[in-house]
């Protein structure tokens, strides 16, 4: 297997599943907007609706170098300055004709499923989006998890609303009638490509790291996160990525990077918070001209902790999807996240931690200063903190976050030397 | 005609417990009992139920514009609403070390992030985060919020509160209903009569109220009725009546409420400390209280911006509001960095343009120091809103 059918595979996944939306106001397949944390896929496709993912739309047309239009616009509309600007940029390509990453027009939403896990403003942008699209919302809250635990009344909680309201909605959006064994069929297909996932994230482990655990790692998880997880396509892409990470190991092979193979790993490093997607390729490369990789972060853990052993079971359908919704990271209360990023550290041998403070996200960004200090406390390890945004370009100063992370990586050095002296 | 002797002191005594960071009320009813204090933040946990095992709630708001952020800031970014730091700074201050707890009710993510740094600076004192439902059936989110309740009574006594007791919530209940009819009664009694209830003046009863006990909070909210009812010296200026939103959890600074009373405008309708307005009407006393606290929530409370509307029409209570109190325009007024206040003003907008309602819309700090922009803007609103009218 060439070491690119990877990616090659899963562009054809992304373009035939737009290929699918745009040609449903066609066809008459029915889509669901739903947000990453927390997203049921498994459930949608059991009753054949197509899943379209806002959050991923936005971070799309950041990358095509759109999102500076498309936010001026909802603030035009009156969005605030000061919100989240996924929501901008959602709403501004919505204003200019909904022209989604591949091109082409995406339908307009048979039912939002308000999966809330993890964010406050995931309620607001759909209770937004509401009132423009007038469709059905099928709301699902997740409680949160302030002490690091799942209790039986949270998923309970989270069980009651999947069978008595959300699967009720979903039943009368699609005409079709609930098929337990269908959902079954396609959470047994998760477990298998969440077990390759979690291979190919903990194969950063290995010294040098085969792979980009933040910035390589964003595109590993695209399908798991998006439309993809519960799909045979899903479990046949993270079945050949992980023969090529495989092979990459055995070959003694660092990660590739925008600019091709990188160079000597001289810095490990965990990362927290969601990376800048209008400067993306600028951002890694200011790390991989420093030999820096990352080996593990948080924002791959949005959509799911499964490489601390969760995966869906198709034996409980609906309480592994409770549990699933509970567990996503930013779910998590600050302790529990201050304690899984030391442990990283620990456990991948990084010699720092970085933190990408982004202006749009409350859910990650309040409180990171703190982690930052606890993190050092219990690790011993040094911390940097950068602050961009997601999607705003106005938000991503290059040369200050460059200056930033060059003195970072001199201070690991100097360290490394200090200790070796 | 004379204005009622006791007010100044009354408004005095108010605002000596607004002003007071170090709680000293919260101390000194500490001493006389004996019993525990557990602090709650922003904007509504049902006291009741504290009450109802002996402990005494005392509402956190932040802190206003003068006090200086020192420790705060080293753990928010800029671009982070104020409060948090400013609660931060309180606590490492040892300002309101009295307090045996906190709850941080499920409001928004900076709160809730915030009740996990409170966890880890102060891991011997009660760190509760209240998750609150966003599904509003009784036998799914009623059922979770009262195993939420139930734990929170639990944790309580856990550190020497009083048990549960069902009798002691209903009698809890009754007393706040008494609590809640005298608000609604000076709102009400505001809407009327503005100029004889200067909303910066309701504004420092009700911050007083946060750090009393219910009966004291009772007895000082009966005394200001009876105070503005007898002023008669109050008399009305031409001014215009706006309803203010977008201001539930980081308050203004008084002097932002001043100026806009100042440009021209009686605050007719806000959303000030709205812990005693969340829920609308009475709550039951006869039959399980712990199940009329949790019904109460779920189908009698505010149409906040923090909950999921999951019925009726967004802004439609905004419009009511308005009809209601008889505003003449909308001040869209909330904290900068406000997730919930600002991810819910375009639809607010909307709706309110669908009544051809005048509106205008400005952000603050709680520590904001200049007012002379909003001070002109909101003196254009009212003059434009008496023109429309004269017109
Ligand atoms: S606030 Fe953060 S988690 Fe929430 S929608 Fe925006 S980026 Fe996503
Ligand atoms: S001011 Fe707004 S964002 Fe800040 S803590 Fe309060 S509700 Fe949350």
């Amino acid at each position: 297997m060439s070491k690119d059918q990877s990616q090659v595979r899963q562009k054809d996944m992304i373009a035939r599943h737009f290929d699918r939306l745009a040609a449903a106001p066609d066809t008459g397949d029915k889509t669901a907007y739903t947000f990453v944390p927390g997203n049921l896929t498994e459930l949608l496709l059991s009753f054949d609706l197509l899943p379209v993912l806002p959050e991923i739309n936005s971070l799309q047309s950041a990358m095509r170098g759109k999102t500076a239009e498309y936010i001026a616009l909802a603030e035009k509309f009156g969005h605030s300055e000061d919100v989240c600007t996924y929501v901008k940029s959602d709403i501004g390509m919505m204003k200019s004709g909904n022209i989604g990453p591949t091109g082409q027009r995406l339908p307009d939403p048979d039912v939002l499923l308000l999966s809330y896990t993890g964010c406050f403003t995931f309620l607001k942008w759909f209770e937004l989006l509401r009132e423009e699209y007038h469709c059905p919302v099928a709301m699902l809250h997740v409680p949160y998890q302030p002490d690091g635990r799942v209790t039986p009344s949270m998923r309970d909680y989270v069980v009651k609303q999947l069978r008595d309201e959300v699967i009720p909605t979903l039943e009368r959006v699609s005409g079709r009638a609930y098929d337990e064994d269908r959902l079954k069929a396609h959470l047994a297909l998760a477990a298998q490509a969440e077990d390759d996932l979690v291979w190919v994230l903990q194969s950063a482990k290995h010294r040098p790291s085969p792979i980009d655990a933040y910035f390589g790692a964003v595109y590993y998880v695209g399908p798991i996160f998006s439309a993809f997880r519960g799909t045979q396509a899903a479990v046949e892409y993270y079945r050949a990525l992980r023969s090529e990470i495989d092979e990459r190991i055995r070959e003694g092979k660092g990660p590739v990077t925008p600019d091709g193979e990188m160079g000597q790993e001289r810095f490990r490093v965990v990362v927290e918070g969601p990376p800048n997607w209008t400067s993306f390729r600028q951002f890694w490369k200011m790390f991989s001209d420093e030999g820096a990789v990352a080996v593990a972060s948080t924002y791959t853990k949005v959509g799911g902790m499964y490489d601390l052993g969760f995966r869906h079971d198709p034996s409980r359908p609906l309480e592994t999807l409770a549990e699933y919704c509970l567990g996503c990271y930013t779910n998590l209360g600050l302790p529990t996240r201050i304690n899984l990023l030391a442990q990283y550290i620990k456990e991948y041998e990084a010699d720092g931690f970085l933190i990408n403070s982004v202006k749009s996200c409350n859910s990650f960004s309040a409180g990171q200063l703190h982690i930052m200090r606890e993190v050092e406390r219990i690790s011993g390890r040094p911390g940097g903190f950068i602050e961009s945004d997601l999607v705003d370009p106005r938000y991503f100063s290059a040369a200050n976050i460059k200056n930033r992370l060059e003195s970072y990586f001199q201070m690991l050095e100097q360290k490394r030397m200090g200790g070796a002296a | 005609m004379t204005r009622a002797p006791d007010l100044p002191a009354l408004f005095d005594r108010a605002d000596g417990l607004y002003r007071d960071y170090k709680l000293g009320a919260v101390r000194a009813w500490k001493a006389r009992t004996g019993g525990l204090a557990i602090g709650y933040m922003p904007i509504y946990i049902p006291c009741e139920l504290l009450h109802a095992q002996g402990v005494l709630p005392v509402g956190l708001m932040g802190a206003r514009d003068d006090l200086e952020i020192i420790k705060g800031d080293a753990y928010y970014q800029s671009y982070i609403c104020h409060i948090p730091r400013s609660t931060i700074e309180l606590g490492l201050n040892g300002n309101i070390d009295c307090l045996d707890g906190l709850i941080f009710p499920a409001i928004c993510d900076v709160i809730r992030n915030l009740s996990g740094i409170w966890q880890t600076l102060f891991p011997d004192k009660l760190v509760r985060y209240l998750d609150v439902p966003q599904n509003f059936s009784p036998d799914i989110g009623g059922r979770f919020y009262r195993h939420e309740l139930e734990t929170l009574c639990a944790e309580m006594a856990g550190r020497g509160a009083r048990p549960y007791d069902p009798e002691a919530l209903s009698a809890s209940i009754a007393l706040y209903n008494r609590l809640r009819r005298l608000v609604r009664d000076l709102y009400a009694l505001r809407q009327e009569a503005p100029w004889k209830v200067p909303t910066s003046e309701l504004y420092i009863m009700l911050r007083a109220t946060l750090v009393l006990p219910v009966e004291e909070a009772i007895d000082l909210l009966e005394e200001y009725h009876a105070c503005v009812e007898a002023a008669d010296d109050r008399q009305p200026l031409d001014q215009a009546r706006v309803l203010l939103t977008g201001s539930f959890c980081e308050q203004p600074p008084i002097g932002l409420i001043r100026t806009l009373e100042r440009s021209g405008c009686y605050i007719v309708d806000d959303d000030f400390v709205q812990v005693h307005r969340w829920i609308k009407s009475d709550i039951p006393v006869e039959g399980d209280p712990l199940n009329n606290l949790v019904q109460a929530f779920l189908s009698d409370a505010i149409a906040s911006s923090t909950r999921y509307i999951d019925q009726g029409v967004k802004g439609a209570e905004l419009l009511d509001r308005v009809r209601i109190s008889g505003a003449e325009g909308v001040l869209f007024c909330a904290p900068s960095f406000c997730d919930p206040a600002l991810l819910d003003q375009p639809m607010m907008v909307r709706a309110v343009e669908t009544t051809k309602t005048p509106w205008t819309a400005f952000k603050y700090s709680e520590n904001t120091g200049q007012f002379q922009v909003i001070r002109e803007q909101a003196g254009t609103f009212a003059d434009s809103i008496k023109l429309w009218s004269e017109a």
